[in-house]
């Protein structure tokens, strides 16, 4: 493998990541933990790994966002930190 | 408590990047966990099971029992979040649009009925014009999507792929019908029963597949068993026992994917969500 | 000096792991809102399970699907040499984890759904005072 693609795609999943827990939107949170996971499943798809990736693309980015947008509609988007 | 906690953090991640020294270095090819057992399953696989998918064998064969349990897991996710949310009341505020006139109406009282047909439709509280745009897109797009999740189950032998993957990606497009038309389309075509019923058979194809090799001869399990049940092709009968297993994998996963979600977006109601 | 740069072109990998895990973590133990401490526990799960698949990992090797032969109908003399194809095991432990991390997530979000509708918020300091109020 590449490591260049390895090290920018790491650094992107970090952001990705502290973004995740500081933005003060749970929206905004589902929507770059749906970023975050897609980054991950990149990570694996280099790493060679193409089960786990398949696993994440479809598991983390797609139906995982999808119940955290749908336990925020039905809570609120409000969050203190 | 933000400090404490920084604190801890630090220390842990400290210890941890302490702990790394000691272990092999990244990709290398002599370290400890690629050199016993794995070993073994890359040589001896495709002459044992004829799946050459070496992550599907492993996991539905040589782990079978483990993937097992992995399933009454992902079963026991859908039922805690039925009886967790499950609400069976009937709402009192009722909505419903009468489709000559696009009048709204507000019902309130419970003991007055209206039957949802030709000249009522029914709505929910936070309604928006339903878009005809993402309507025939998502009609055209959702039955490919269930043919690909066919196939990513089918081929989980020779490519990536496999029942939890196949299952999660028909699940998503059962979500994607509740997304784009509402909820109670779809629960007017996949009942709750149905979905109940699906989850359970899941589970339930994959023990007995492990009991039929039982009863056959064998061990739990044990797919060479059952040989005698395909005459025409005893060579492939492993892979044929892991598609079985898989296509109950994914019957589970997709019905339990679509009962979380609707119990969550609806509160446990199944009348009206995102 | 060639012996630390060595020494981190062979475990800058892990280092960056440790320290998205560490994210997770303080996540877990310092946020307010329920649903950042749980998207911080995924966070968490996720460098572990990178962590776990990135040790299957060999240089110079291929995909964890034996090439050739596709109709699977045994070796004709081709031998297959383990340090050719990536460890597949870690990948098989860590995809049921990835599935199971899912469904405990939505039983994670049922029960934030069940705490809003008692308690009418998501905040720990606030549910903190709700439930001394009872």
């Amino acid at each position: 493998m590449l490591w260049p693609i390895d090290l920018i795609v790491l650094t992107f999943v970090i952001f990705c990541a502290v973004a995740a827990i500081t933005v003060k939107d749970l929206l905004g949170t589902a929507i770059l933990f749906s970023a975050y996971s897609f980054l991950m499943c990149l990570l694996w798809a280099v790493m060679g790994a193409v089960d786990v990736a398949f696993t994440e693309a479809s598991v983390g980015a797609g139906v995982s966002t999808v119940f955290l947008v749908a336990a925020v509609f039905r809570t609120s988007r409000r969050t203190k930190d | 408590m933000k400090f404490l906690g920084f604190v801890i953090v630090c220390l842990t991640g400290g210890l941890l990047l302490y702990g790394t020294m000691d272990l092999p270095d990244w990709g290398d090819p002599a370290s400890p966990a690629s050199t016993h057992l794995s070993d073994y399953y890359i040589e001896h696989i495709l002459e044992e099971t004829r799946v050459p998918n070496l992550v599907t064998a492993v996991l539905a064969d040589y782990r079978g029992y483990d993937t097992m349990f992995e399933t009454a897991v992902v079963f026991c996710a859908g039922l805690a979040c039925f009886l967790l949310l499950r609400d069976f009341r009937p709402k009192k505020d009722r909505y419903f649009r009468h489709i000559p006139t696009g009048v709204m109406l507000h019902v309130k009282n419970p003991e007055i009925r209206i039957i949802p047909g030709n000249e009522f439709e029914h709505m929910d509280r936070e309604w928006v014009p339903s878009d005809r745009i993402i309507k025939t897109v998502c009609r055209i797009l959702i039955p490919f999507i269930q043919i690909y999740a066919l196939y990513v189950v089918a081929h989980g032998d020779f490519s990536p792929g496999g029942g939890f993957q196949g299952g999660v990606i028909f699940g998503s497009s059962l979500i994607l019908m509740a997304i784009s038309y509402n909820l109670k389309t779809l629960m007017k075509r996949v009942t709750e029963k149905f979905l109940s019923i699906f989850a359970a058979t899941g589970v339930l194809i994959y023990v007995g597949l492990g009991v039929l090799a039982m009863i056959m001869g064998g061990r739990f399990l044990d797919y060479g068993m059952l040989a005698p049940l395909v005459p025409w092709d005893p060579g492939h009968i492993r892979a044929l026992g892991m598609l079985g297993v898989e296509i109950g994998v994914g019957i589970a996963v997709m019905a339990v994917m679509v009962i979380i979600y609707v119990n969550i977006v609806s509160e446990g109601r199944h009348d009206e969500g995102l | 000096m060639t012996e630390l740069v060595g020494l981190i072109v062979a475990k800058y990998n892990f280092w960056l792991y440790i320290i998205l895990m560490m994210i997770g973590l303080y996540a877990m133990i310092a946020k307010n809102n329920l649903m950042k401490k749980l998207v911080g526990m995924n966070i968490f799960q996720t460098a572990i399970i990178l962590f776990y698949v990135s040790i299957g990992y060999k240089h110079g090797a291929t995909l964890p699907i034996i090439q050739g032969d596709h109709g699977g109908h045994g070796t004709h003399g081709a031998v297959i040499h383990a340090a050719e194809y990536i460890n597949p095991l870690p990948h098989v432990l860590m995809l049921t984890a990835i599935v199971v991390s899912v469904a405990t997530f939505g039983v994670a979000m049922a029960l934030c759904v069940r705490v809003y509708r008692r308690y009418q918020t998501l905040e720990e300091d606030e549910l903190r005072i709700r439930l001394s109020e009872k």
